[in-house]
C-alpha cells in the first residue's frame, strides 16, 4: 500500500493536543505512523493548509427505510441538482435526501470518513445494510431502536436488566447493529394506537411502564454490557414549546450512573439533536430559547454528551422514529406525510419541511442550536450535527462551522431574519461573542464524537496507530479571511485519505474507497428465558419467522468491522 | 432419503410468505414436495423441476426458428445491443433479487438506459399518489396484532394473494387481536362479487370506475356533512354506516389493488384513498397499503430509490437520473418509438403490455432473461434462461410492506445454468470493456 506524507500543514488534533502548529502526518498500511516510519512516501504539500483527522458524524439519517421513503416520495428533491457520473464517480442526485452514492461523496468532500446511521428499525436491518453497502468511501454503523420494543418494555417493567441486556446483545448480533438507540421512549408504541407519551412519567398504554423507567433501564443494560457507545436518546416531547423541562427530566435519569467497559467514553447518555428539545414558553407565540438551562446542566454533568441538531434554514425532509411527532408536524404544515409502523419494534414518519428565515419560530430554532455549542464549556462533549436531514442537510456542516467561528457571520444571518427583534428577545445569541477556533471544531466533529462512540482507538485523531483518515482543507488560519472562506474550504476538501486510500485528490473524487460496516458483537451468558421469549414472540406475533430475521454477512455486510464485547462476567 | 428445508420464502407474490417447507432429494438436486404454500406458490417451486425446461440461451434465426447459443454468446449479444443503443429500455426487475437489481442499475447507468419495473402497469400510479400526498402505512404484523377494521378496495386477495388473509389481515390472532376474525370487521369494495367479497361483513358493490366519488363520499361522511342519496351506486345510509364502522375501529387498514390503481382516475383514486386514511387518523389510528404483485417489485423500487432517487420509470439516458411518468414509462416510450433496444428481466411484458407495445419489442434488438418460456421470450431475439430466484438461488426481496427478507436456495439449478446476478455481472464487465471504463 502506498505510503503518504502530508507535509507542513497547520495541524489541529485534540488527540495529540496540536493547536495549529506546522507538522507532518505520515500514513502506512492504512494507519497513521510516526513520520520516520515511512521510507519512500508520496508527499502531499500542505503548506498553508489545514490538516485534521477525518470527521466522525455521531448522528445522521443516511440509510434505511425511512430515508428511502424520503427519496422516493420527494422527486422534487432531485430537481436541478443531479450530477452525471464521471471518472470513478457514479451518477448522483438529491439535496436533503441524497442517493447513497452522493451521500458517500458529499461526506468525503467535507472531510468526513465515519458516519453513524442514527435509527435502524430492526425488522428493516437488511434494508439499512443494503444502503450502507452502496454508500461509498465512509465507514458506517447503524443504531437499532430499542425504546419501544415489546421485549424491552416487558423486561424493564419488571426491572429485569440482565434479561434486557441479553436481548439487546441478541438483537445487535441479529441486525448487525452498533448501539442502543431510543426514540420517544414509549411514545412511539403509544402511536400504534394514535397516542403519545408527552413526558417521562406518562405511562405507555397497555405496557404500564413509563418513559423514565425505559430510559433508566436501557442505560443500565448498556452499562451492564459495557458497549462502546452509551445509550443514545431522542427524548419525549420533541419540538414542543416548553419541552426543555422534559429534556432536563430525561438528563436527570442518568444521575449517579457511571460508564463501564473498556472503550474510554465518559458518558452514559448521549442526547441527540438537543436543539429540538430546548424550547421554553407554552405556545408558538411565546416560544423561547432555554439553551442556557440545558447547557447549565450539561456543563455541570460530565456523564452526558449531546449533539446540536442545528437548523440550517433550508427546505428539507424530516424523518424520525418519533411517529406521533411527524403526524403533529403534518398537521402543522399540511405537507405530505408518510408513516410506517413496525411490528413489535418501532415506527417512523416522514414530512417535508421548510425552515424559513421569515418565520420567527424557525429563526429561534436556528439561534438555539448555535447557543448550545457556543455555551459549551467542554467541546469534547458537544457535537456538530444537523440531525440530517431533520434540521437541515449534512452538507451544511461547513456553514454551521462558519457560524460557530464567526460572530460576523451570525450577525449577518440575524440581520436577515424578518422578525429579528422578536428573535433576539426570545434568545441569548445576540449576547454571545464567543468564536470557536479550529481546535474546538476538531473536538466537536472528530475527537469528541469518536470518543463518545467508543471509537477513540481507531478514529478521530492523528496519533500513530489510528486509522489513516486524514483531511486537508484549503484554509490558512493565520491569514485574514472572510467567513465564507471557512464554509468554502470545509465544503471541499483538497485531499482526503480514508484508511490510507487517497479518495480525494486535488478536490476530485479519486477512489470509491473500501467502506466498512461497524457492528458490535456482545457476548453474554446463555439466557434460556430470553431465547424462549424470542421464540414465542416470533411464533405468535411477528410476520417473519425467527430463522428469517437475522441479517447474514455476505450480501448485506460484505466488509464488516466487528467490535467484540465480553459481558459474560 | 429426503431432507426437509424449513422457513423457505415463496418467490411468487408480494405477500412473501416465509414459512414454507420444501422436501428435496438427499443430493439436493430434486425438489419433491412443497408444504404450507398456496397453490400458485407451490406450482412455482414444482415447475422448476419440469423435464422440458430450457437450460441454455437461444437466439432466433432469420426463419423464426431458435438456435441454442452459449452463455458467452448471449452475454456478448446483450452487451452489444445495450452499448450500441442510444436509449435502451431495461424493463422488468420484479421477479429477481436485489443483488441482480443492483448490478442491473449499474449497467443501466453505463449504457444510458431507461430503467422501469412492473409498477409501470400496476402500482406506479400509487407511487405517484404517494409523491402527491404521502402514505401512512405499517408492516403487516401491525395489521395482525392491532387491526380491527380491514378494507380491501379493488383487490381480490382470495385469488391474487391467497395467504394474505390467513397470515396477516383477517384470520390471525395477534397480540391485541386475540379473537381473530371475529374481532375484525371486513369491508370489501369491488364491482364484482369476488370470493373475497363473499366473506366480507360489508360488500360495497360499487359502480365500475366510481372509486374516487365513493372515497370522497366517505370523507364527507366522516365529517358528518350532507351526501346525495346515492354515490357510485351505494346508498348514502350504507356509506354513513361504513364511515362510522371505520371511525369506531381501534386500528383501520385499507388494502388496495389494481381495481383502483389502473381504473378511471388512476393515481387520483389513490390520492383520495390516502386522504381517507389521513382523515381517519383524526379519529383513530389508520394505515393504507398497496397489494404489491410480484414478490420483489417493491425491492426494485427500493434499490432504484437509494441509487437514483425514484421508484420506477427512471431515465438514465442523459447521464443522470430523470423521472417523468408518461414520458419515461415503458409503454409510452415503446409506443412512441423512443427506445432502440429492449432488455427484459424478471417480468413478462409480452403478456401484460398492450399489443402495440409488444410489436415494438418484436421489431427491436431484444433480450429476455427469464427461466420460463413466456409470451415475452417469444417476441425477443435472444432468450436467456436462468436459475429461479428463491428456488435455485437466494437473495434479498422486499415484501409489500417494504420488509426485506432473504430468500433461500432449496435445490441446485440444472448443471451449468447461470443466475440473474451472474449473467448481469458478466454483461456489466463486458459493457465496461466495450465502453473503455
Amino acid at each position: 500500500m502506498t505510503e503518504y506524507l502530508i507535509k507542513n500543514g497547520f495541524v489541529f488534533d485534540p488527540v495529540l493536543g496540536i493547536r495549529g502548529d506546522v507538522a507532518d502526518v505520515a500514513m502506512k498500511d492504512g494507519k497513521i505512523v510516526e513520520t520516520n516510519a515511512v521510507k519512500n512516501p508520496k508527499v502531499i504539500d500542505a503548506t498553508g493548509r489545514t490538516v485534521m483527522a477525518g470527521g466522525v458524524d455521531i448522528h445522521a439519517h443516511v440509510a434505511g427505510p425511512k430515508v428511502n421513503i424520503g427519496r422516493n416520495f420527494r422527486p422534487e428533491d432531485k430537481l436541478f441538482n443531479t450530477r452525471p457520473g464521471r471518472g470513478v464517480e457514479r451518477m448522483q442526485g438529491g439535496f436533503s435526501v441524497p442517493t447513497t452514492i452522493r451521500t458517500g461523496y458529499n461526506y468525503a468532500r467535507m472531510g468526513y470518513t465515519t458516519v453513524m446511521e442514527a435509527a435502524m428499525p430492526p425488522l428493516y436491518a437488511r434494508h439499512t445494510h443494503e444502503e450502507m453497502r452502496d454508500t461509498p468511501i465512509i465507514d458506517q454503523g447503524a443504531f437499532p431502536v430499542f425504546g419501544n420494543n415489546w421485549f424491552v418494555l416487558e423486561y424493564l417493567k419488571n426491572n429485569e436488566i440482565e434479561n434486557a441486556a441479553a436481548y439487546i446483545a441478541w438483537l445487535l448480533r441479529a441486525t448487525k447493529g452498533y448501539a442502543i438507540k431510543v426514540v420517544n421512549p414509549g411514545g412511539t408504541e403509544a402511536w400504534g394506537w394514535g397516542l403519545n407519551c408527552e413526558n417521562v412519567h406518562d405511562p405507555v398504554p397497555y405496557f404500564d411502564i413509563t418513559p423514565a423507567q425505559i430510559v433508566k433501564g436501557l442505560i443500565e443494560a448498556n452499562e451492564y454490557l459495557g458497549l462502546p457507545h452509551s445509550m443514545h436518546i431522542h427524548a419525549n416531547n420533541l419540538g414542543n414549546p416548553g419541552n426543555y423541562t422534559t429534556t432536563l427530566d430525561t438528563f436527570k435519569i442518568s444521575e449517579g450512573i457511571k460508564p463501564k467497559g473498556r472503550f474510554g467514553r465518559d458518558q452514559v447518555m448521549h442526547h441527540t439533536h438537543v436543539q429540538f428539545h430546548s424550547y421554553g414558553g407554552d405556545s408558538w407565540g411565546n416560544m423561547e430559547s432555554r439553551a442556557d438551562s440545558i447547557m447549565d446542566y450539561v456543563n455541570s454533568h460530565d456523564n452526558i454528551t449531546i449533539d446540536m441538531g442545528q437548523v440550517t434554514l433550508d427546505e428539507t425532509t424530516t424523518m424520525t422514529a418519533d411517529g406521533p411527532f411527524e403526524h403533529h408536524l403534518t398537521e402543522l404544515n399540511h405537507l405530505k406525510w408518510a408513516n410506517s409502523d413496525v411490528e413489535l419494534e418501532t415506527a417512523a414518519g416522514v414530512v417535508p419541511y421548510l425552515y424559513s428565515p421569515n418565520i420567527k419560530v424557525c429563526a429561534i430554532q436556528w439561534c438555539i442550536g448555535l447557543e448550545l455549542a457556543l455555551l459549551a464549556k467542554d467541546p469534547m462533549r458537544v457535537f456538530i450535527t444537523t440531525d440530517h436531514p431533520n434540521a437541515g442537510p449534512f452538507i451544511r456542516y461547513p456553514r454551521v462551522i462558519k457560524w460557530l467561528m464567526c460572530q460576523e457571520a451570525r450577525e449577518q444571518q440575524l440581520d436577515a431574519f424578518k422578525h429579528k427583534d422578536k428573535v433576539i428577545d426570545a434568545t441569548h445569541i445576540a449576547g454571545i461573542d464567543r468564536e470557536l477556533d479550529l481546535y474546538e471544531i476538531a473536538q466537536m466533529t472528530r475527537a469528541g464524537s469518536a470518543k463518545a462512540l467508543g471509537l477513540s482507538d481507531i478514529y478521530g485523531g492523528l496519533a500513530p496507530g489510528l486509522m489513516a483518515d486524514v483531511a486537508v482543507f484549503d484554509f490558512n488560519p493565520n491569514e485574514p479571511y472572510v467567513p465564507d472562506d471557512i464554509e468554502n474550504a470545509f465544503s471541499n476538501a483538497e485531499h482526503l485519505f480514508k484508511a490510507g486510500v487517497h479518495v480525494i485528490n486535488n478536490h476530485e473524487i479519486a477512489s470509491n474507497g473500501n467502506k466498512r460496516t461497524l457492528w458490535v458483537d456482545a457476548k453474554v451468558n446463555e439466557n434460556p428465558q430470553v431465547m424462549r421469549d424470542v421464540k414465542e414472540k416470533f411464533l405468535r406475533y411477528y410476520t417473519v419467522t425467527l430463522n428469517n430475521y437475522e441479517v447474514s454477512g455476505h450480501h448485506y455486510v460484505p466488509n464488516p468491522y466487528v467490535i467484540e464485547v465480553d459481558a459474560t462476567q | 432419503m429426503t431432507k426437509t428445508i424449513t422457513d423457505v420464502i415463496c418467490p411468487f407474490c408480494g405477500t412473501l410468505c416465509d414459512d414454507l417447507e420444501v422436501v428435496v432429494s438427499k443430493d439436493g438436486k430434486k425438489l419433491l414436495e412443497v408444504y404450507n404454500a398456496c397453490a400458485i406458490g407451490a406450482e412455482k417451486f414444482l415447475h422448476s423441476q419440469a423435464e422440458d425446461r430450457l437450460t441454455r440461451p437461444r437466439m432466433r434465426q432469420e426463419d423464426g426458428s431458435w438456435k441454442e447459443i452459449s452463455y458467452d454468446e448471449a452475454i456478448e449479444y446483450t452487451a452489444k445491443i445495450l452499448t450500441d443503443a442510444k436509449k435502451p429500455l431495461m424493463y422488468g426487475w420484479s421477479s429477481t433479487n436485489c443483488e441482480a437489481q443492483g448490478v442491473g442499475s449499474e449497467i443501466g447507468e453505463y449504457v444510458g438506459a431507461v430503467m422501469d419495473n412492473t409498477a409501470t402497469v400496476c402500482h406506479g400510479t400509487s407511487l405517484i399518489a404517494v409523491q402527491d400526498i404521502g402514505i401512512p402505512s405499517c408492516t403487516l404484523g401491525e395489521v395482525k396484532n392491532r387491526a380491527d377494521r380491514i378494507v380491501f378496495w379493488g383487490c381480490n386477495p382470495a385469488h391474487a394473494h391467497p395467504r394474505h388473509m390467513s397470515r396477516y389481515s383477517i384470520y390471525p390472532r395477534g397480540f391485541f387481536t386475540g379473537k381473530g376474525h371475529t374481532g375484525r370487521k371486513m369491508v370489501v369494495v369491488d364491482p364484482r362479487v369476488t370470493d373475497t367479497a363473499r366473506i366480507a361483513d360489508v360488500h360495497l358493490q360499487i359502480e365500475q370506475g366510481r372509486d374516487y366519488e365513493l372515497l370522497d363520499a366517505l370523507r364527507v361522511a366522516f365529517k358528518g356533512e350532507q351526501l346525495p342519496d346515492v354515490v357510485a351506486g351505494i346508498p348514502k345510509e350504507k356509506i354513513i354506516e361504513v364511515a362510522d364502522t371505520l371511525k369506531s375501529g381501534r386500528f383501520v387498514i385499507i388494502f388496495f389493488g389494481m381495481g383502483v390503481t389502473q381504473s378511471l382516475g388512476k393515481n387520483h383514486n389513490i390520492d383520495a384513498a390516502i386522504a381517507v386514511t389521513r382523515d381517519l387518523n383524526e379519529y383513530t389510528k389508520a394505515a393504507i397499503m398497496p397489494m404489491r404483485g410480484h414478490y420483489n417489485v417493491t425491492g426494485s423500487g427500493q434499490v432504484w430509490g437509494w441509487q437514483f432517487g425514484f421508484p420506477f420509470a427512471v431515465d438514465l439516458s442523459r447521464g443522470f437520473a430523470r423521472y417523468n411518468p408518461g414520458e419515461t414509462t415503458s409503454n409510452d416510450l415503446l409506443r412512441r418509438g423512443e427506445v432502440d433496444a429492449v432488455f427484459v428481466l424478471g417480468s413478462d411484458p409480452g403478456a401484460h403490455f398492450p399489443f402495440s407495445s409488444v410489436k415494438k419489442i418484436y421489431d427491436l434488438p431484444s433480450v429476455a432473461v427469464e427461466p420460463h418460456e413466456t409470451p415475452t421470450t417469444e417476441v425477443c431475439k435472444v432468450h436467456v434462461p436462468v436459475a429461479f430466484v428463491g428456488v435455485e438461488v437466494g437473495g434479498c426481496a422486499y415484501r409489500m410492506d417494504n420488509v426485506p427478507i432473504e430468500t433461500r436456495k432449496v435445490v441446485d439449478a440444472p448443471e451449468g445454468m447461470m443466475t440473474d446476478e451472474e449473467f448481469l455481472t458478466r454483461v456489466l464487465a463486458r459493457v465496461k470493456e466495450i465502453k473503455g471504463i
